[in-house]
């Protein structure tokens, strides 16, 4: 029993999964991170068959770095999607095919669009505003239809997210524990929902990051300045 | 309940005087859940030549993948644009390589090929194809998909010969909605194409959403 949910915005794409691992009715784990980040704004939460999950998760992983390195840019969302799917497709006809479910998001850097991709372990690909796979699929779809519209922003977002994660806790019968990311045009980002305003601490976050770069630099620049002196004369007599 | 019939879906297509037109829903789903509202089952070939695969959605991408990777081939070989008929026999050949293994999907053809020295005067075509590549001809309409046996109904009492663009646009469009607000499997919009000897009409078409 596994629950995984997308959400898109205006400029932000939410990506959560439940944490749990286990056989049958046997939890064996709760803290098990389900979203790989593919890429500086590519992501994906997956689940299926245990073993096939890892494995298929850590090809894709590796694959789209090797195209990083190789081209020197990331492959963007839309060509991503296409590779992965193409992926399953191959796997589903091969003698030992991947059992393996996935919610692709990516935000697109060269025009500024926040992507979501539902991808099954046939190698259906649908192309939507918000999603959900798992037993998430039965309970909270109906959730996301009624709150989610276009181009809200991140707060609201996170709100119809927290409503479809409450529906699935209220109406499924195994207690899940959910971890969320977002991606926006400045990368991928941890989304804590225990805390009271989980955007506002991203902000902060990026505030404080923003700052402590800005006195890194600053720091940087300093020293040389005695440099100049020396250079001046030579400049000068140039 | 077959593969065929695990995301849903229905194609129509007609013949009309010097036009054809053929329509699909957007609905792609899992079993009975509704997944997407934006998929589209029919796509172009070149200006006079669309087709439609209904069926598994999987397939839907894989065929569409591979027919343009043909149909690229064909066109830098021959150096001119495939014609229905032809790309009809494509089409039916890449399905029977799979002949044990096969696409699970049922594809409609529509086209009117472009006049040549030797064929001056063409006419109107639609076909359709089995999953292995069974190829069917008929002169009035094809349909194909989760909604076939309402699509027949509506279509039987709704087509006449020698429809103008206009007339075979709203034909297809009451056959389609008629025929897809009957199939919990089919709907969710729908978009038609009308194929002329000098254009091509697309217009979506709204419809019931439940």
């Amino acid at each position: 029993m596994e629950c995984s949910f997308g959400i898109t915005g205006k400029d932000y794409v939410l990506l959560a999964s439940d944490m749990s691992a286990g056989r049958s009715i046997l939890q064996f784990k709760s803290d098990e991170n389900k979203i790989k980040e593919l890429g500086p704004h590519l992501a994906m939460a997956y689940g299926g068959e245990p073993g096939d999950t890892n494995n298929f998760a850590d090809y894709i992983e590796r694959n789209m770095r090797l195209y990083h390195i190789r081209h020197h840019h990331a492959l963007l969302p839309h060509a991503a999607s296409s590779w992965i799917r193409r992926s399953l497709a191959d796997s589903i006809r091969s003698r030992r095919p991947y059992s393996v479910n996935l919610l692709l998001a990516g935000f697109d850097t060269t025009d500024d669009t926040p992507h979501l991709y539902w991808i099954d372990y046939l190698g259906t690909k649908a192309v939507v505003p918000y999603a959900a796979h798992g037993m998430g699929m039965h309970v909270s779809l109906s959730t996301m239809d009624k709150y989610w519209h276009p181009n809200q922003d991140r707060r609201d977002g996170v709100d119809v997210l927290k409503k479809a994660i409450a529906e699935a806790q209220h109406r499924l019968s195994i207690k899940f524990t959910f971890n969320a990311i977002i991606i926006d045009k400045d990368g991928i980002h941890t989304v804590d929902l225990a805390a009271e305003d989980p955007i506002g601490k991203i902000e902060a976050e990026k505030a404080a990051k923003a700052e402590a770069e800005a006195a890194a630099a600053a720091a940087a620049a300093a020293p040389p300045a005695a440099a100049p002196e020396a250079s001046a004369p030579v400049a000068a007599a140039a | 309940m077959s593969i065929q019939e695990y995301n849903g879906g229905s194609v129509v297509a007609m013949v009309g005087k010097d036009c054809v037109a053929i329509a699909c829903d957007l609905r792609l789903g899992n079993q009975a859940t509704g997944i997407a509202m934006n998929f589209e089952k029919v796509f172009p070939v070149n200006d006079t030549l669309y087709y439609g695969l209904p069926g598994l959605a999987t397939d839907v991408y894989t065929l569409r993948e591979q027919l343009r990777f043909r149909v690229n081939m064909y066109r830098m070989k021959e150096e001119r644009e495939i014609t229905p008929e032809t790309f009809t026999h494509l089409l039916s050949s890449t399905l029977y390589e799979k002949r044990f293994g096969p696409y699970f999907l049922e594809p409609v053809i529509a086209g009117i090929a472009p006049p040549t020295a030797a064929n001056p005067n063409p006419q109107p075509y639609v076909s359709t194809l089995d999953s292995i590549g069974c190829i069917t001809t008929p002169k009035d309409f094809a349909v194909a998909g989760t909604a076939t046996d309402k699509l027949y109904g509506a279509a039987e009492g709704l087509w006449e010969p020698d429809l103008e663009p206009e007339d075979l646009f709203e034909t297809i469009s009451q056959t389609l909605l008629n025929a897809v607000d009957r199939d919990a499997l089919s709907g969710w919009g729908a978009i038609v194409h009308v194929i002329t000897k000098d254009k091509v009409i697309t217009r979506t078409l709204r419809s019931r959403m439940d």
